[in-house]
């Protein structure tokens, strides 16, 4: 019974904070709001050695796990820096397993991927279902004959620049995982100008077929659904220590703000939501890398409990800063973005709460 | 992060197995067929059982060999703790006085009290109860009235009232906190006491709670006489003592890894038997947040258990763990009683105790907005509610709040 990070881990962690420190990544944030270009990060990205985490070392990538690109995820997520790695990171896991001809060039980042992702059929929605452009039903998965893919996925992390794409489609009922250098991208970025997104379309495209089982392909939605959660737990430890911060300097009616109860509370509620999601950040790391039964669970939980973590700091930041934490000029409005686009991506906040009472409920009969 | 044993720990775990395994048939069977009724054979029966765990070295694991434990860790603890549920035995009766008095009395007491209290206890022959909270004096302990008198001969008075004691009705002694000085500060003038529970004056009452039992006493005391070598610690350096004991609660319930029954998979279960709320989005959404917050806090307890190993004591943000269980075990009971409907609510019922049970645990341990006030400034930093009870001697702040209700 061990959940220390290892030396390693510690070190991986502690370089992705110094790597990331180097950019005024909230200031490009604000930056972008305003209508410039977002600062290209994926030079540092590769630079450390992150898109080659989850590819093998036969394949010339670090061979790590999902936990260790989980701790990078949550230092991005700290500094909200715009690092393409929730588009590469699940797509180079299948692409490591599926065999794929240009591997090499997807670890050591010369190749960025970005992975369209489709859910895994559960107890009540057993069909592959992508995202829809708009509305609450889910939008039926690529169409996949042979090796060439038709269809549409709408709101894919980091699509925008992307060299090739990670498409998951049904052939014959069955998942199947391509790999696909022509798509159409439509720019869809919206609201969060730190999380670019596009809706990537196939017109029969011709792609590389990837050799792996559908176990694999669900893993990958997984991995996708334990990396937001992560990088949200990190915004979230952001607007905690912001709002701590200024609880503690704020004064009104003669005393910190921080001292009364109703702030008190409202921050000590933040620190109960994330401790929880860092629970389950341990958790999902764990399962990805020992308990591949149990990831599913994990995962979603992680997802849930970040997803709601975030949604609740944004908004005490925020409110703890009064008025002027729902200004331009400050730092709490961008967290806020980020909150607001994160919980609708990848299947939603609310997909992944279903998905832990679908885990749970096929167990418990 | 590795969740499993290393080859030392699989060989411990294996050893308490095969003990669990050949002793099975002499544990006490509290449920389902054959299961004891009455409560004082219960009671007989889990002493027993707690002195054969002891024997074996499957009770105060954690405690030094000197004093009759095995001297090992916190691990080696949750181990047997794991071992005992997966056997389907009951663990120890004893659990408040093992985990928390006892150890207590090992770092506060004196060389006497060690040998003469320690020993029965573990073995279950001499029940232990914790004599802390008072009618007036939950959240804010240090605010008892329960006051012990010096006599000229040394020995000592106590006069006062305590509640929310579990186990007292079958208790040999209890540990408890007095007032000695209130003419200074409230956390200056308090001692720990050991009080023998068949001491005359002292008297015990069953507390009953919404579900109509008893899970907790009142205890009075009136004119108790306790002998001038009762006290454990320093005379007047009770709060030091009682902070130890709050200490070792902390890590007993990180121990405790198994959340008190309120476990995801229960819940689900529950769920489960009804086919068509299993597929209702609503009833999903709750279920999958309950879910949520239960796994968490399973995995919180092994991050406090990783920490323990470490060598390190869990700060109070392992309370928050508790603000999480409580709350989601409520959520719980109110999405299983809305899903079978008022039979959930029948009496007794596996349900309806848990509904029942619920609103009080919200403040066992302390009240959650006092919990929170805590962990906002002990662990976030945050500045302290201004207070009006610093530096002023008990008796003036004890007059000024008679003054302040009289208006």
């Amino acid at each position: 019974m061990n959940l220390a990070l290892s030396d390693e881990q510690e070190f991986l962690r502690d370089a992705a904070r110094g790597a990331l420190a180097r950019h005024k990544t909230v200031e490009a944030a604000r930056e972008a709001a305003d209508g410039s270009d977002l600062p290209d990060l994926w030079p540092t990205a590769v630079e450390a050695g992150w898109p080659g985490l989850l590819v093998s070392e036969d394949n010339g990538g670090a061979g790590l796990g999902p936990f260790d690109a989980m701790l990078v995820a949550q230092e991005c997520g700290r500094v909200i820096a715009g690092v393409a790695l929730l588009g590469h990171v699940p797509a180079s896991y299948l692409l490591d397993r599926g065999g794929y001809s240009r591997i090499g060039e997807i670890g050591d980042g010369s190749l960025r991927a970005a992975f369209c992702p489709a859910r895994p059929p559960g107890d009540v929605l057993g069909e592959w279902t992508v995202e829809p452009r708009r509305g609450h039903a889910r939008a039926a998965a690529p169409h996949v004959s042979g090796d060439s893919v038709s269809g549409e996925v709408a709101w894919v992390p980091d699509a925008p620049g992307a060299g090739v794409f990670v498409v998951v489609g049904v052939e014959n009922g069955e998942p199947v995982a391509l790999a696909v250098d022509g798509a159409r991208v439509e720019d869809a970025t919206v609201y969060d100008r730190t999380r670019p997104l596009g809706h990537v379309s196939f017109d029969g495209a011709g792609g590389e077929r990837l050799d792996v089982s559908a176990e694999e392909i669900a893993a990958a939605w997984y991995i996708a659904q334990a990396l937001i959660a992560a990088e949200s737990v990190g915004t979230v430890e952001t607007g905690l220590e912001m709002s701590v911060q200024y609880a503690k300097e704020r004064f009104t009616f003669g005393r910190a703000i921080g001292s009364y109860q109703a702030v008190k509370h409202t921050l000590t509620e933040v620190l109960r939501q994330s401790e929880n999601a860092k629970s389950l950040l341990l958790y999902a790391g764990w399962a990805g890398e020992a308990k591949a039964d149990e990831f599913p669970l994990a995962a979603s939980a992680a997802r849930a409990a970040a997803g709601s973590a975030l949604d609740y700091a944004a908004r005490a930041t925020i409110g703890v800063h009064g008025g002027i934490g729902a200004t331009w000029e400050h730092d709490a409005p961008y967290l806020f973005r980020r909150a607001q686009v994160s919980r609708r991506l990848l299947g939603g906040t609310h997909d992944a709460v279903d998905r832990v009472a679908g885990e749970l409920l096929a167990t418990a009969v | 992060m590795d969740l499993n044993d290393s080859p030392e720990q699989g060989a411990y775990r294996e050893r308490a197995r095969t003990w669990l395994e050949e002793h099975r048939a002499e544990a006490p069977v509290l449920r389902g067929e054959g299961a004891l009724t009455d409560e004082d054979e219960i009671i007989a029966a889990r002493r027993a059982w707690q002195g054969k765990l002891a024997e074996a070295g499957l009770a105060g694991v954690t405690w030094p060999q000197e004093y009759g434990g095995q001297g090992l860790g916190p691990i080696e603890q949750v181990i047997v703790n794991q071992e005992i549920s997966r056997a389907g035995v009951p663990g120890i009766l004893d659990s408040i006085g093992v985990g928390m008095l006892g150890p207590t009395i090992i770092a506060h007491g004196s060389e006497e009290q060690k040998s003469r209290y320690l020993a029965p206890l573990l073995h279950g022959d001499e029940v232990w109860c914790q004599l802390f909270s008072e009618p007036a004096a939950g959240s804010d302990l240090a605010g008892i009235q329960t006051r012990a008198r010096q006599t000229d001969d040394g020995s000592w008075v106590l006069n006062g009232q305590k509640v929310w004691t579990t186990n007292a009705q079958f208790a040999a002694y209890g540990l408890l906190l007095a007032r000695t000085d209130p003419e200074v500060p409230k956390h200056k003038g308090l001692t720990m006491f050991i009080v023998p529970m068949d001491a005359p004056g002292v008297t015990i009452r069953g507390l009953r709670q919404i579900s109509g039992e008893a899970e907790f006493n009142e205890v009075f005391f009136d004119d108790v006489k306790l002998p001038a070598d009762a006290a454990c610690g320093d005379v007047n350096g009770g709060w030091g003592t009682a902070l130890t004991t709050l200490m070792f609660e902390r890590v007993t319930i990180g121990l405790g890894s198994e959340g008190m029954g309120y476990r995801s998979d229960r819940f689900a279960h529950a769920i489960a038997q009804d086919a068509e709320a299993g597929r209702d989005s609503d009833v999903r959404h709750r279920l999958g947040e309950i879910g949520t917050d239960l796994l968490a806090i399973k995995f919180s307890g092994y991050r406090t258990l990783t920490a323990l190993q470490r060598g390190q004591i869990p700060g109070p943000e392992a309370g928050l763990a508790k603000v999480t269980l409580v709350n989601a075990a409520i959520r719980a009971g109110d999405l299983i009683a809305d899903v079978l409907g008022p039979d959930a609510l029948s009496e007794p019922g596996e349900w309806s105790y848990m509904i029942s049970f619920l609103p009080g645990l919200k403040s066992a341990g302390g009240t959650e907005e006092i919990l929170r006030n805590t962990i906002g400034e002990r662990v976030l930093g945050l500045p302290p509610e201004p207070r009006l009870d610093k530096g002023i001697p008990f008796a003036e702040l004890r007059a000024k709040e008679k003054e302040a209700i009289a208006g």
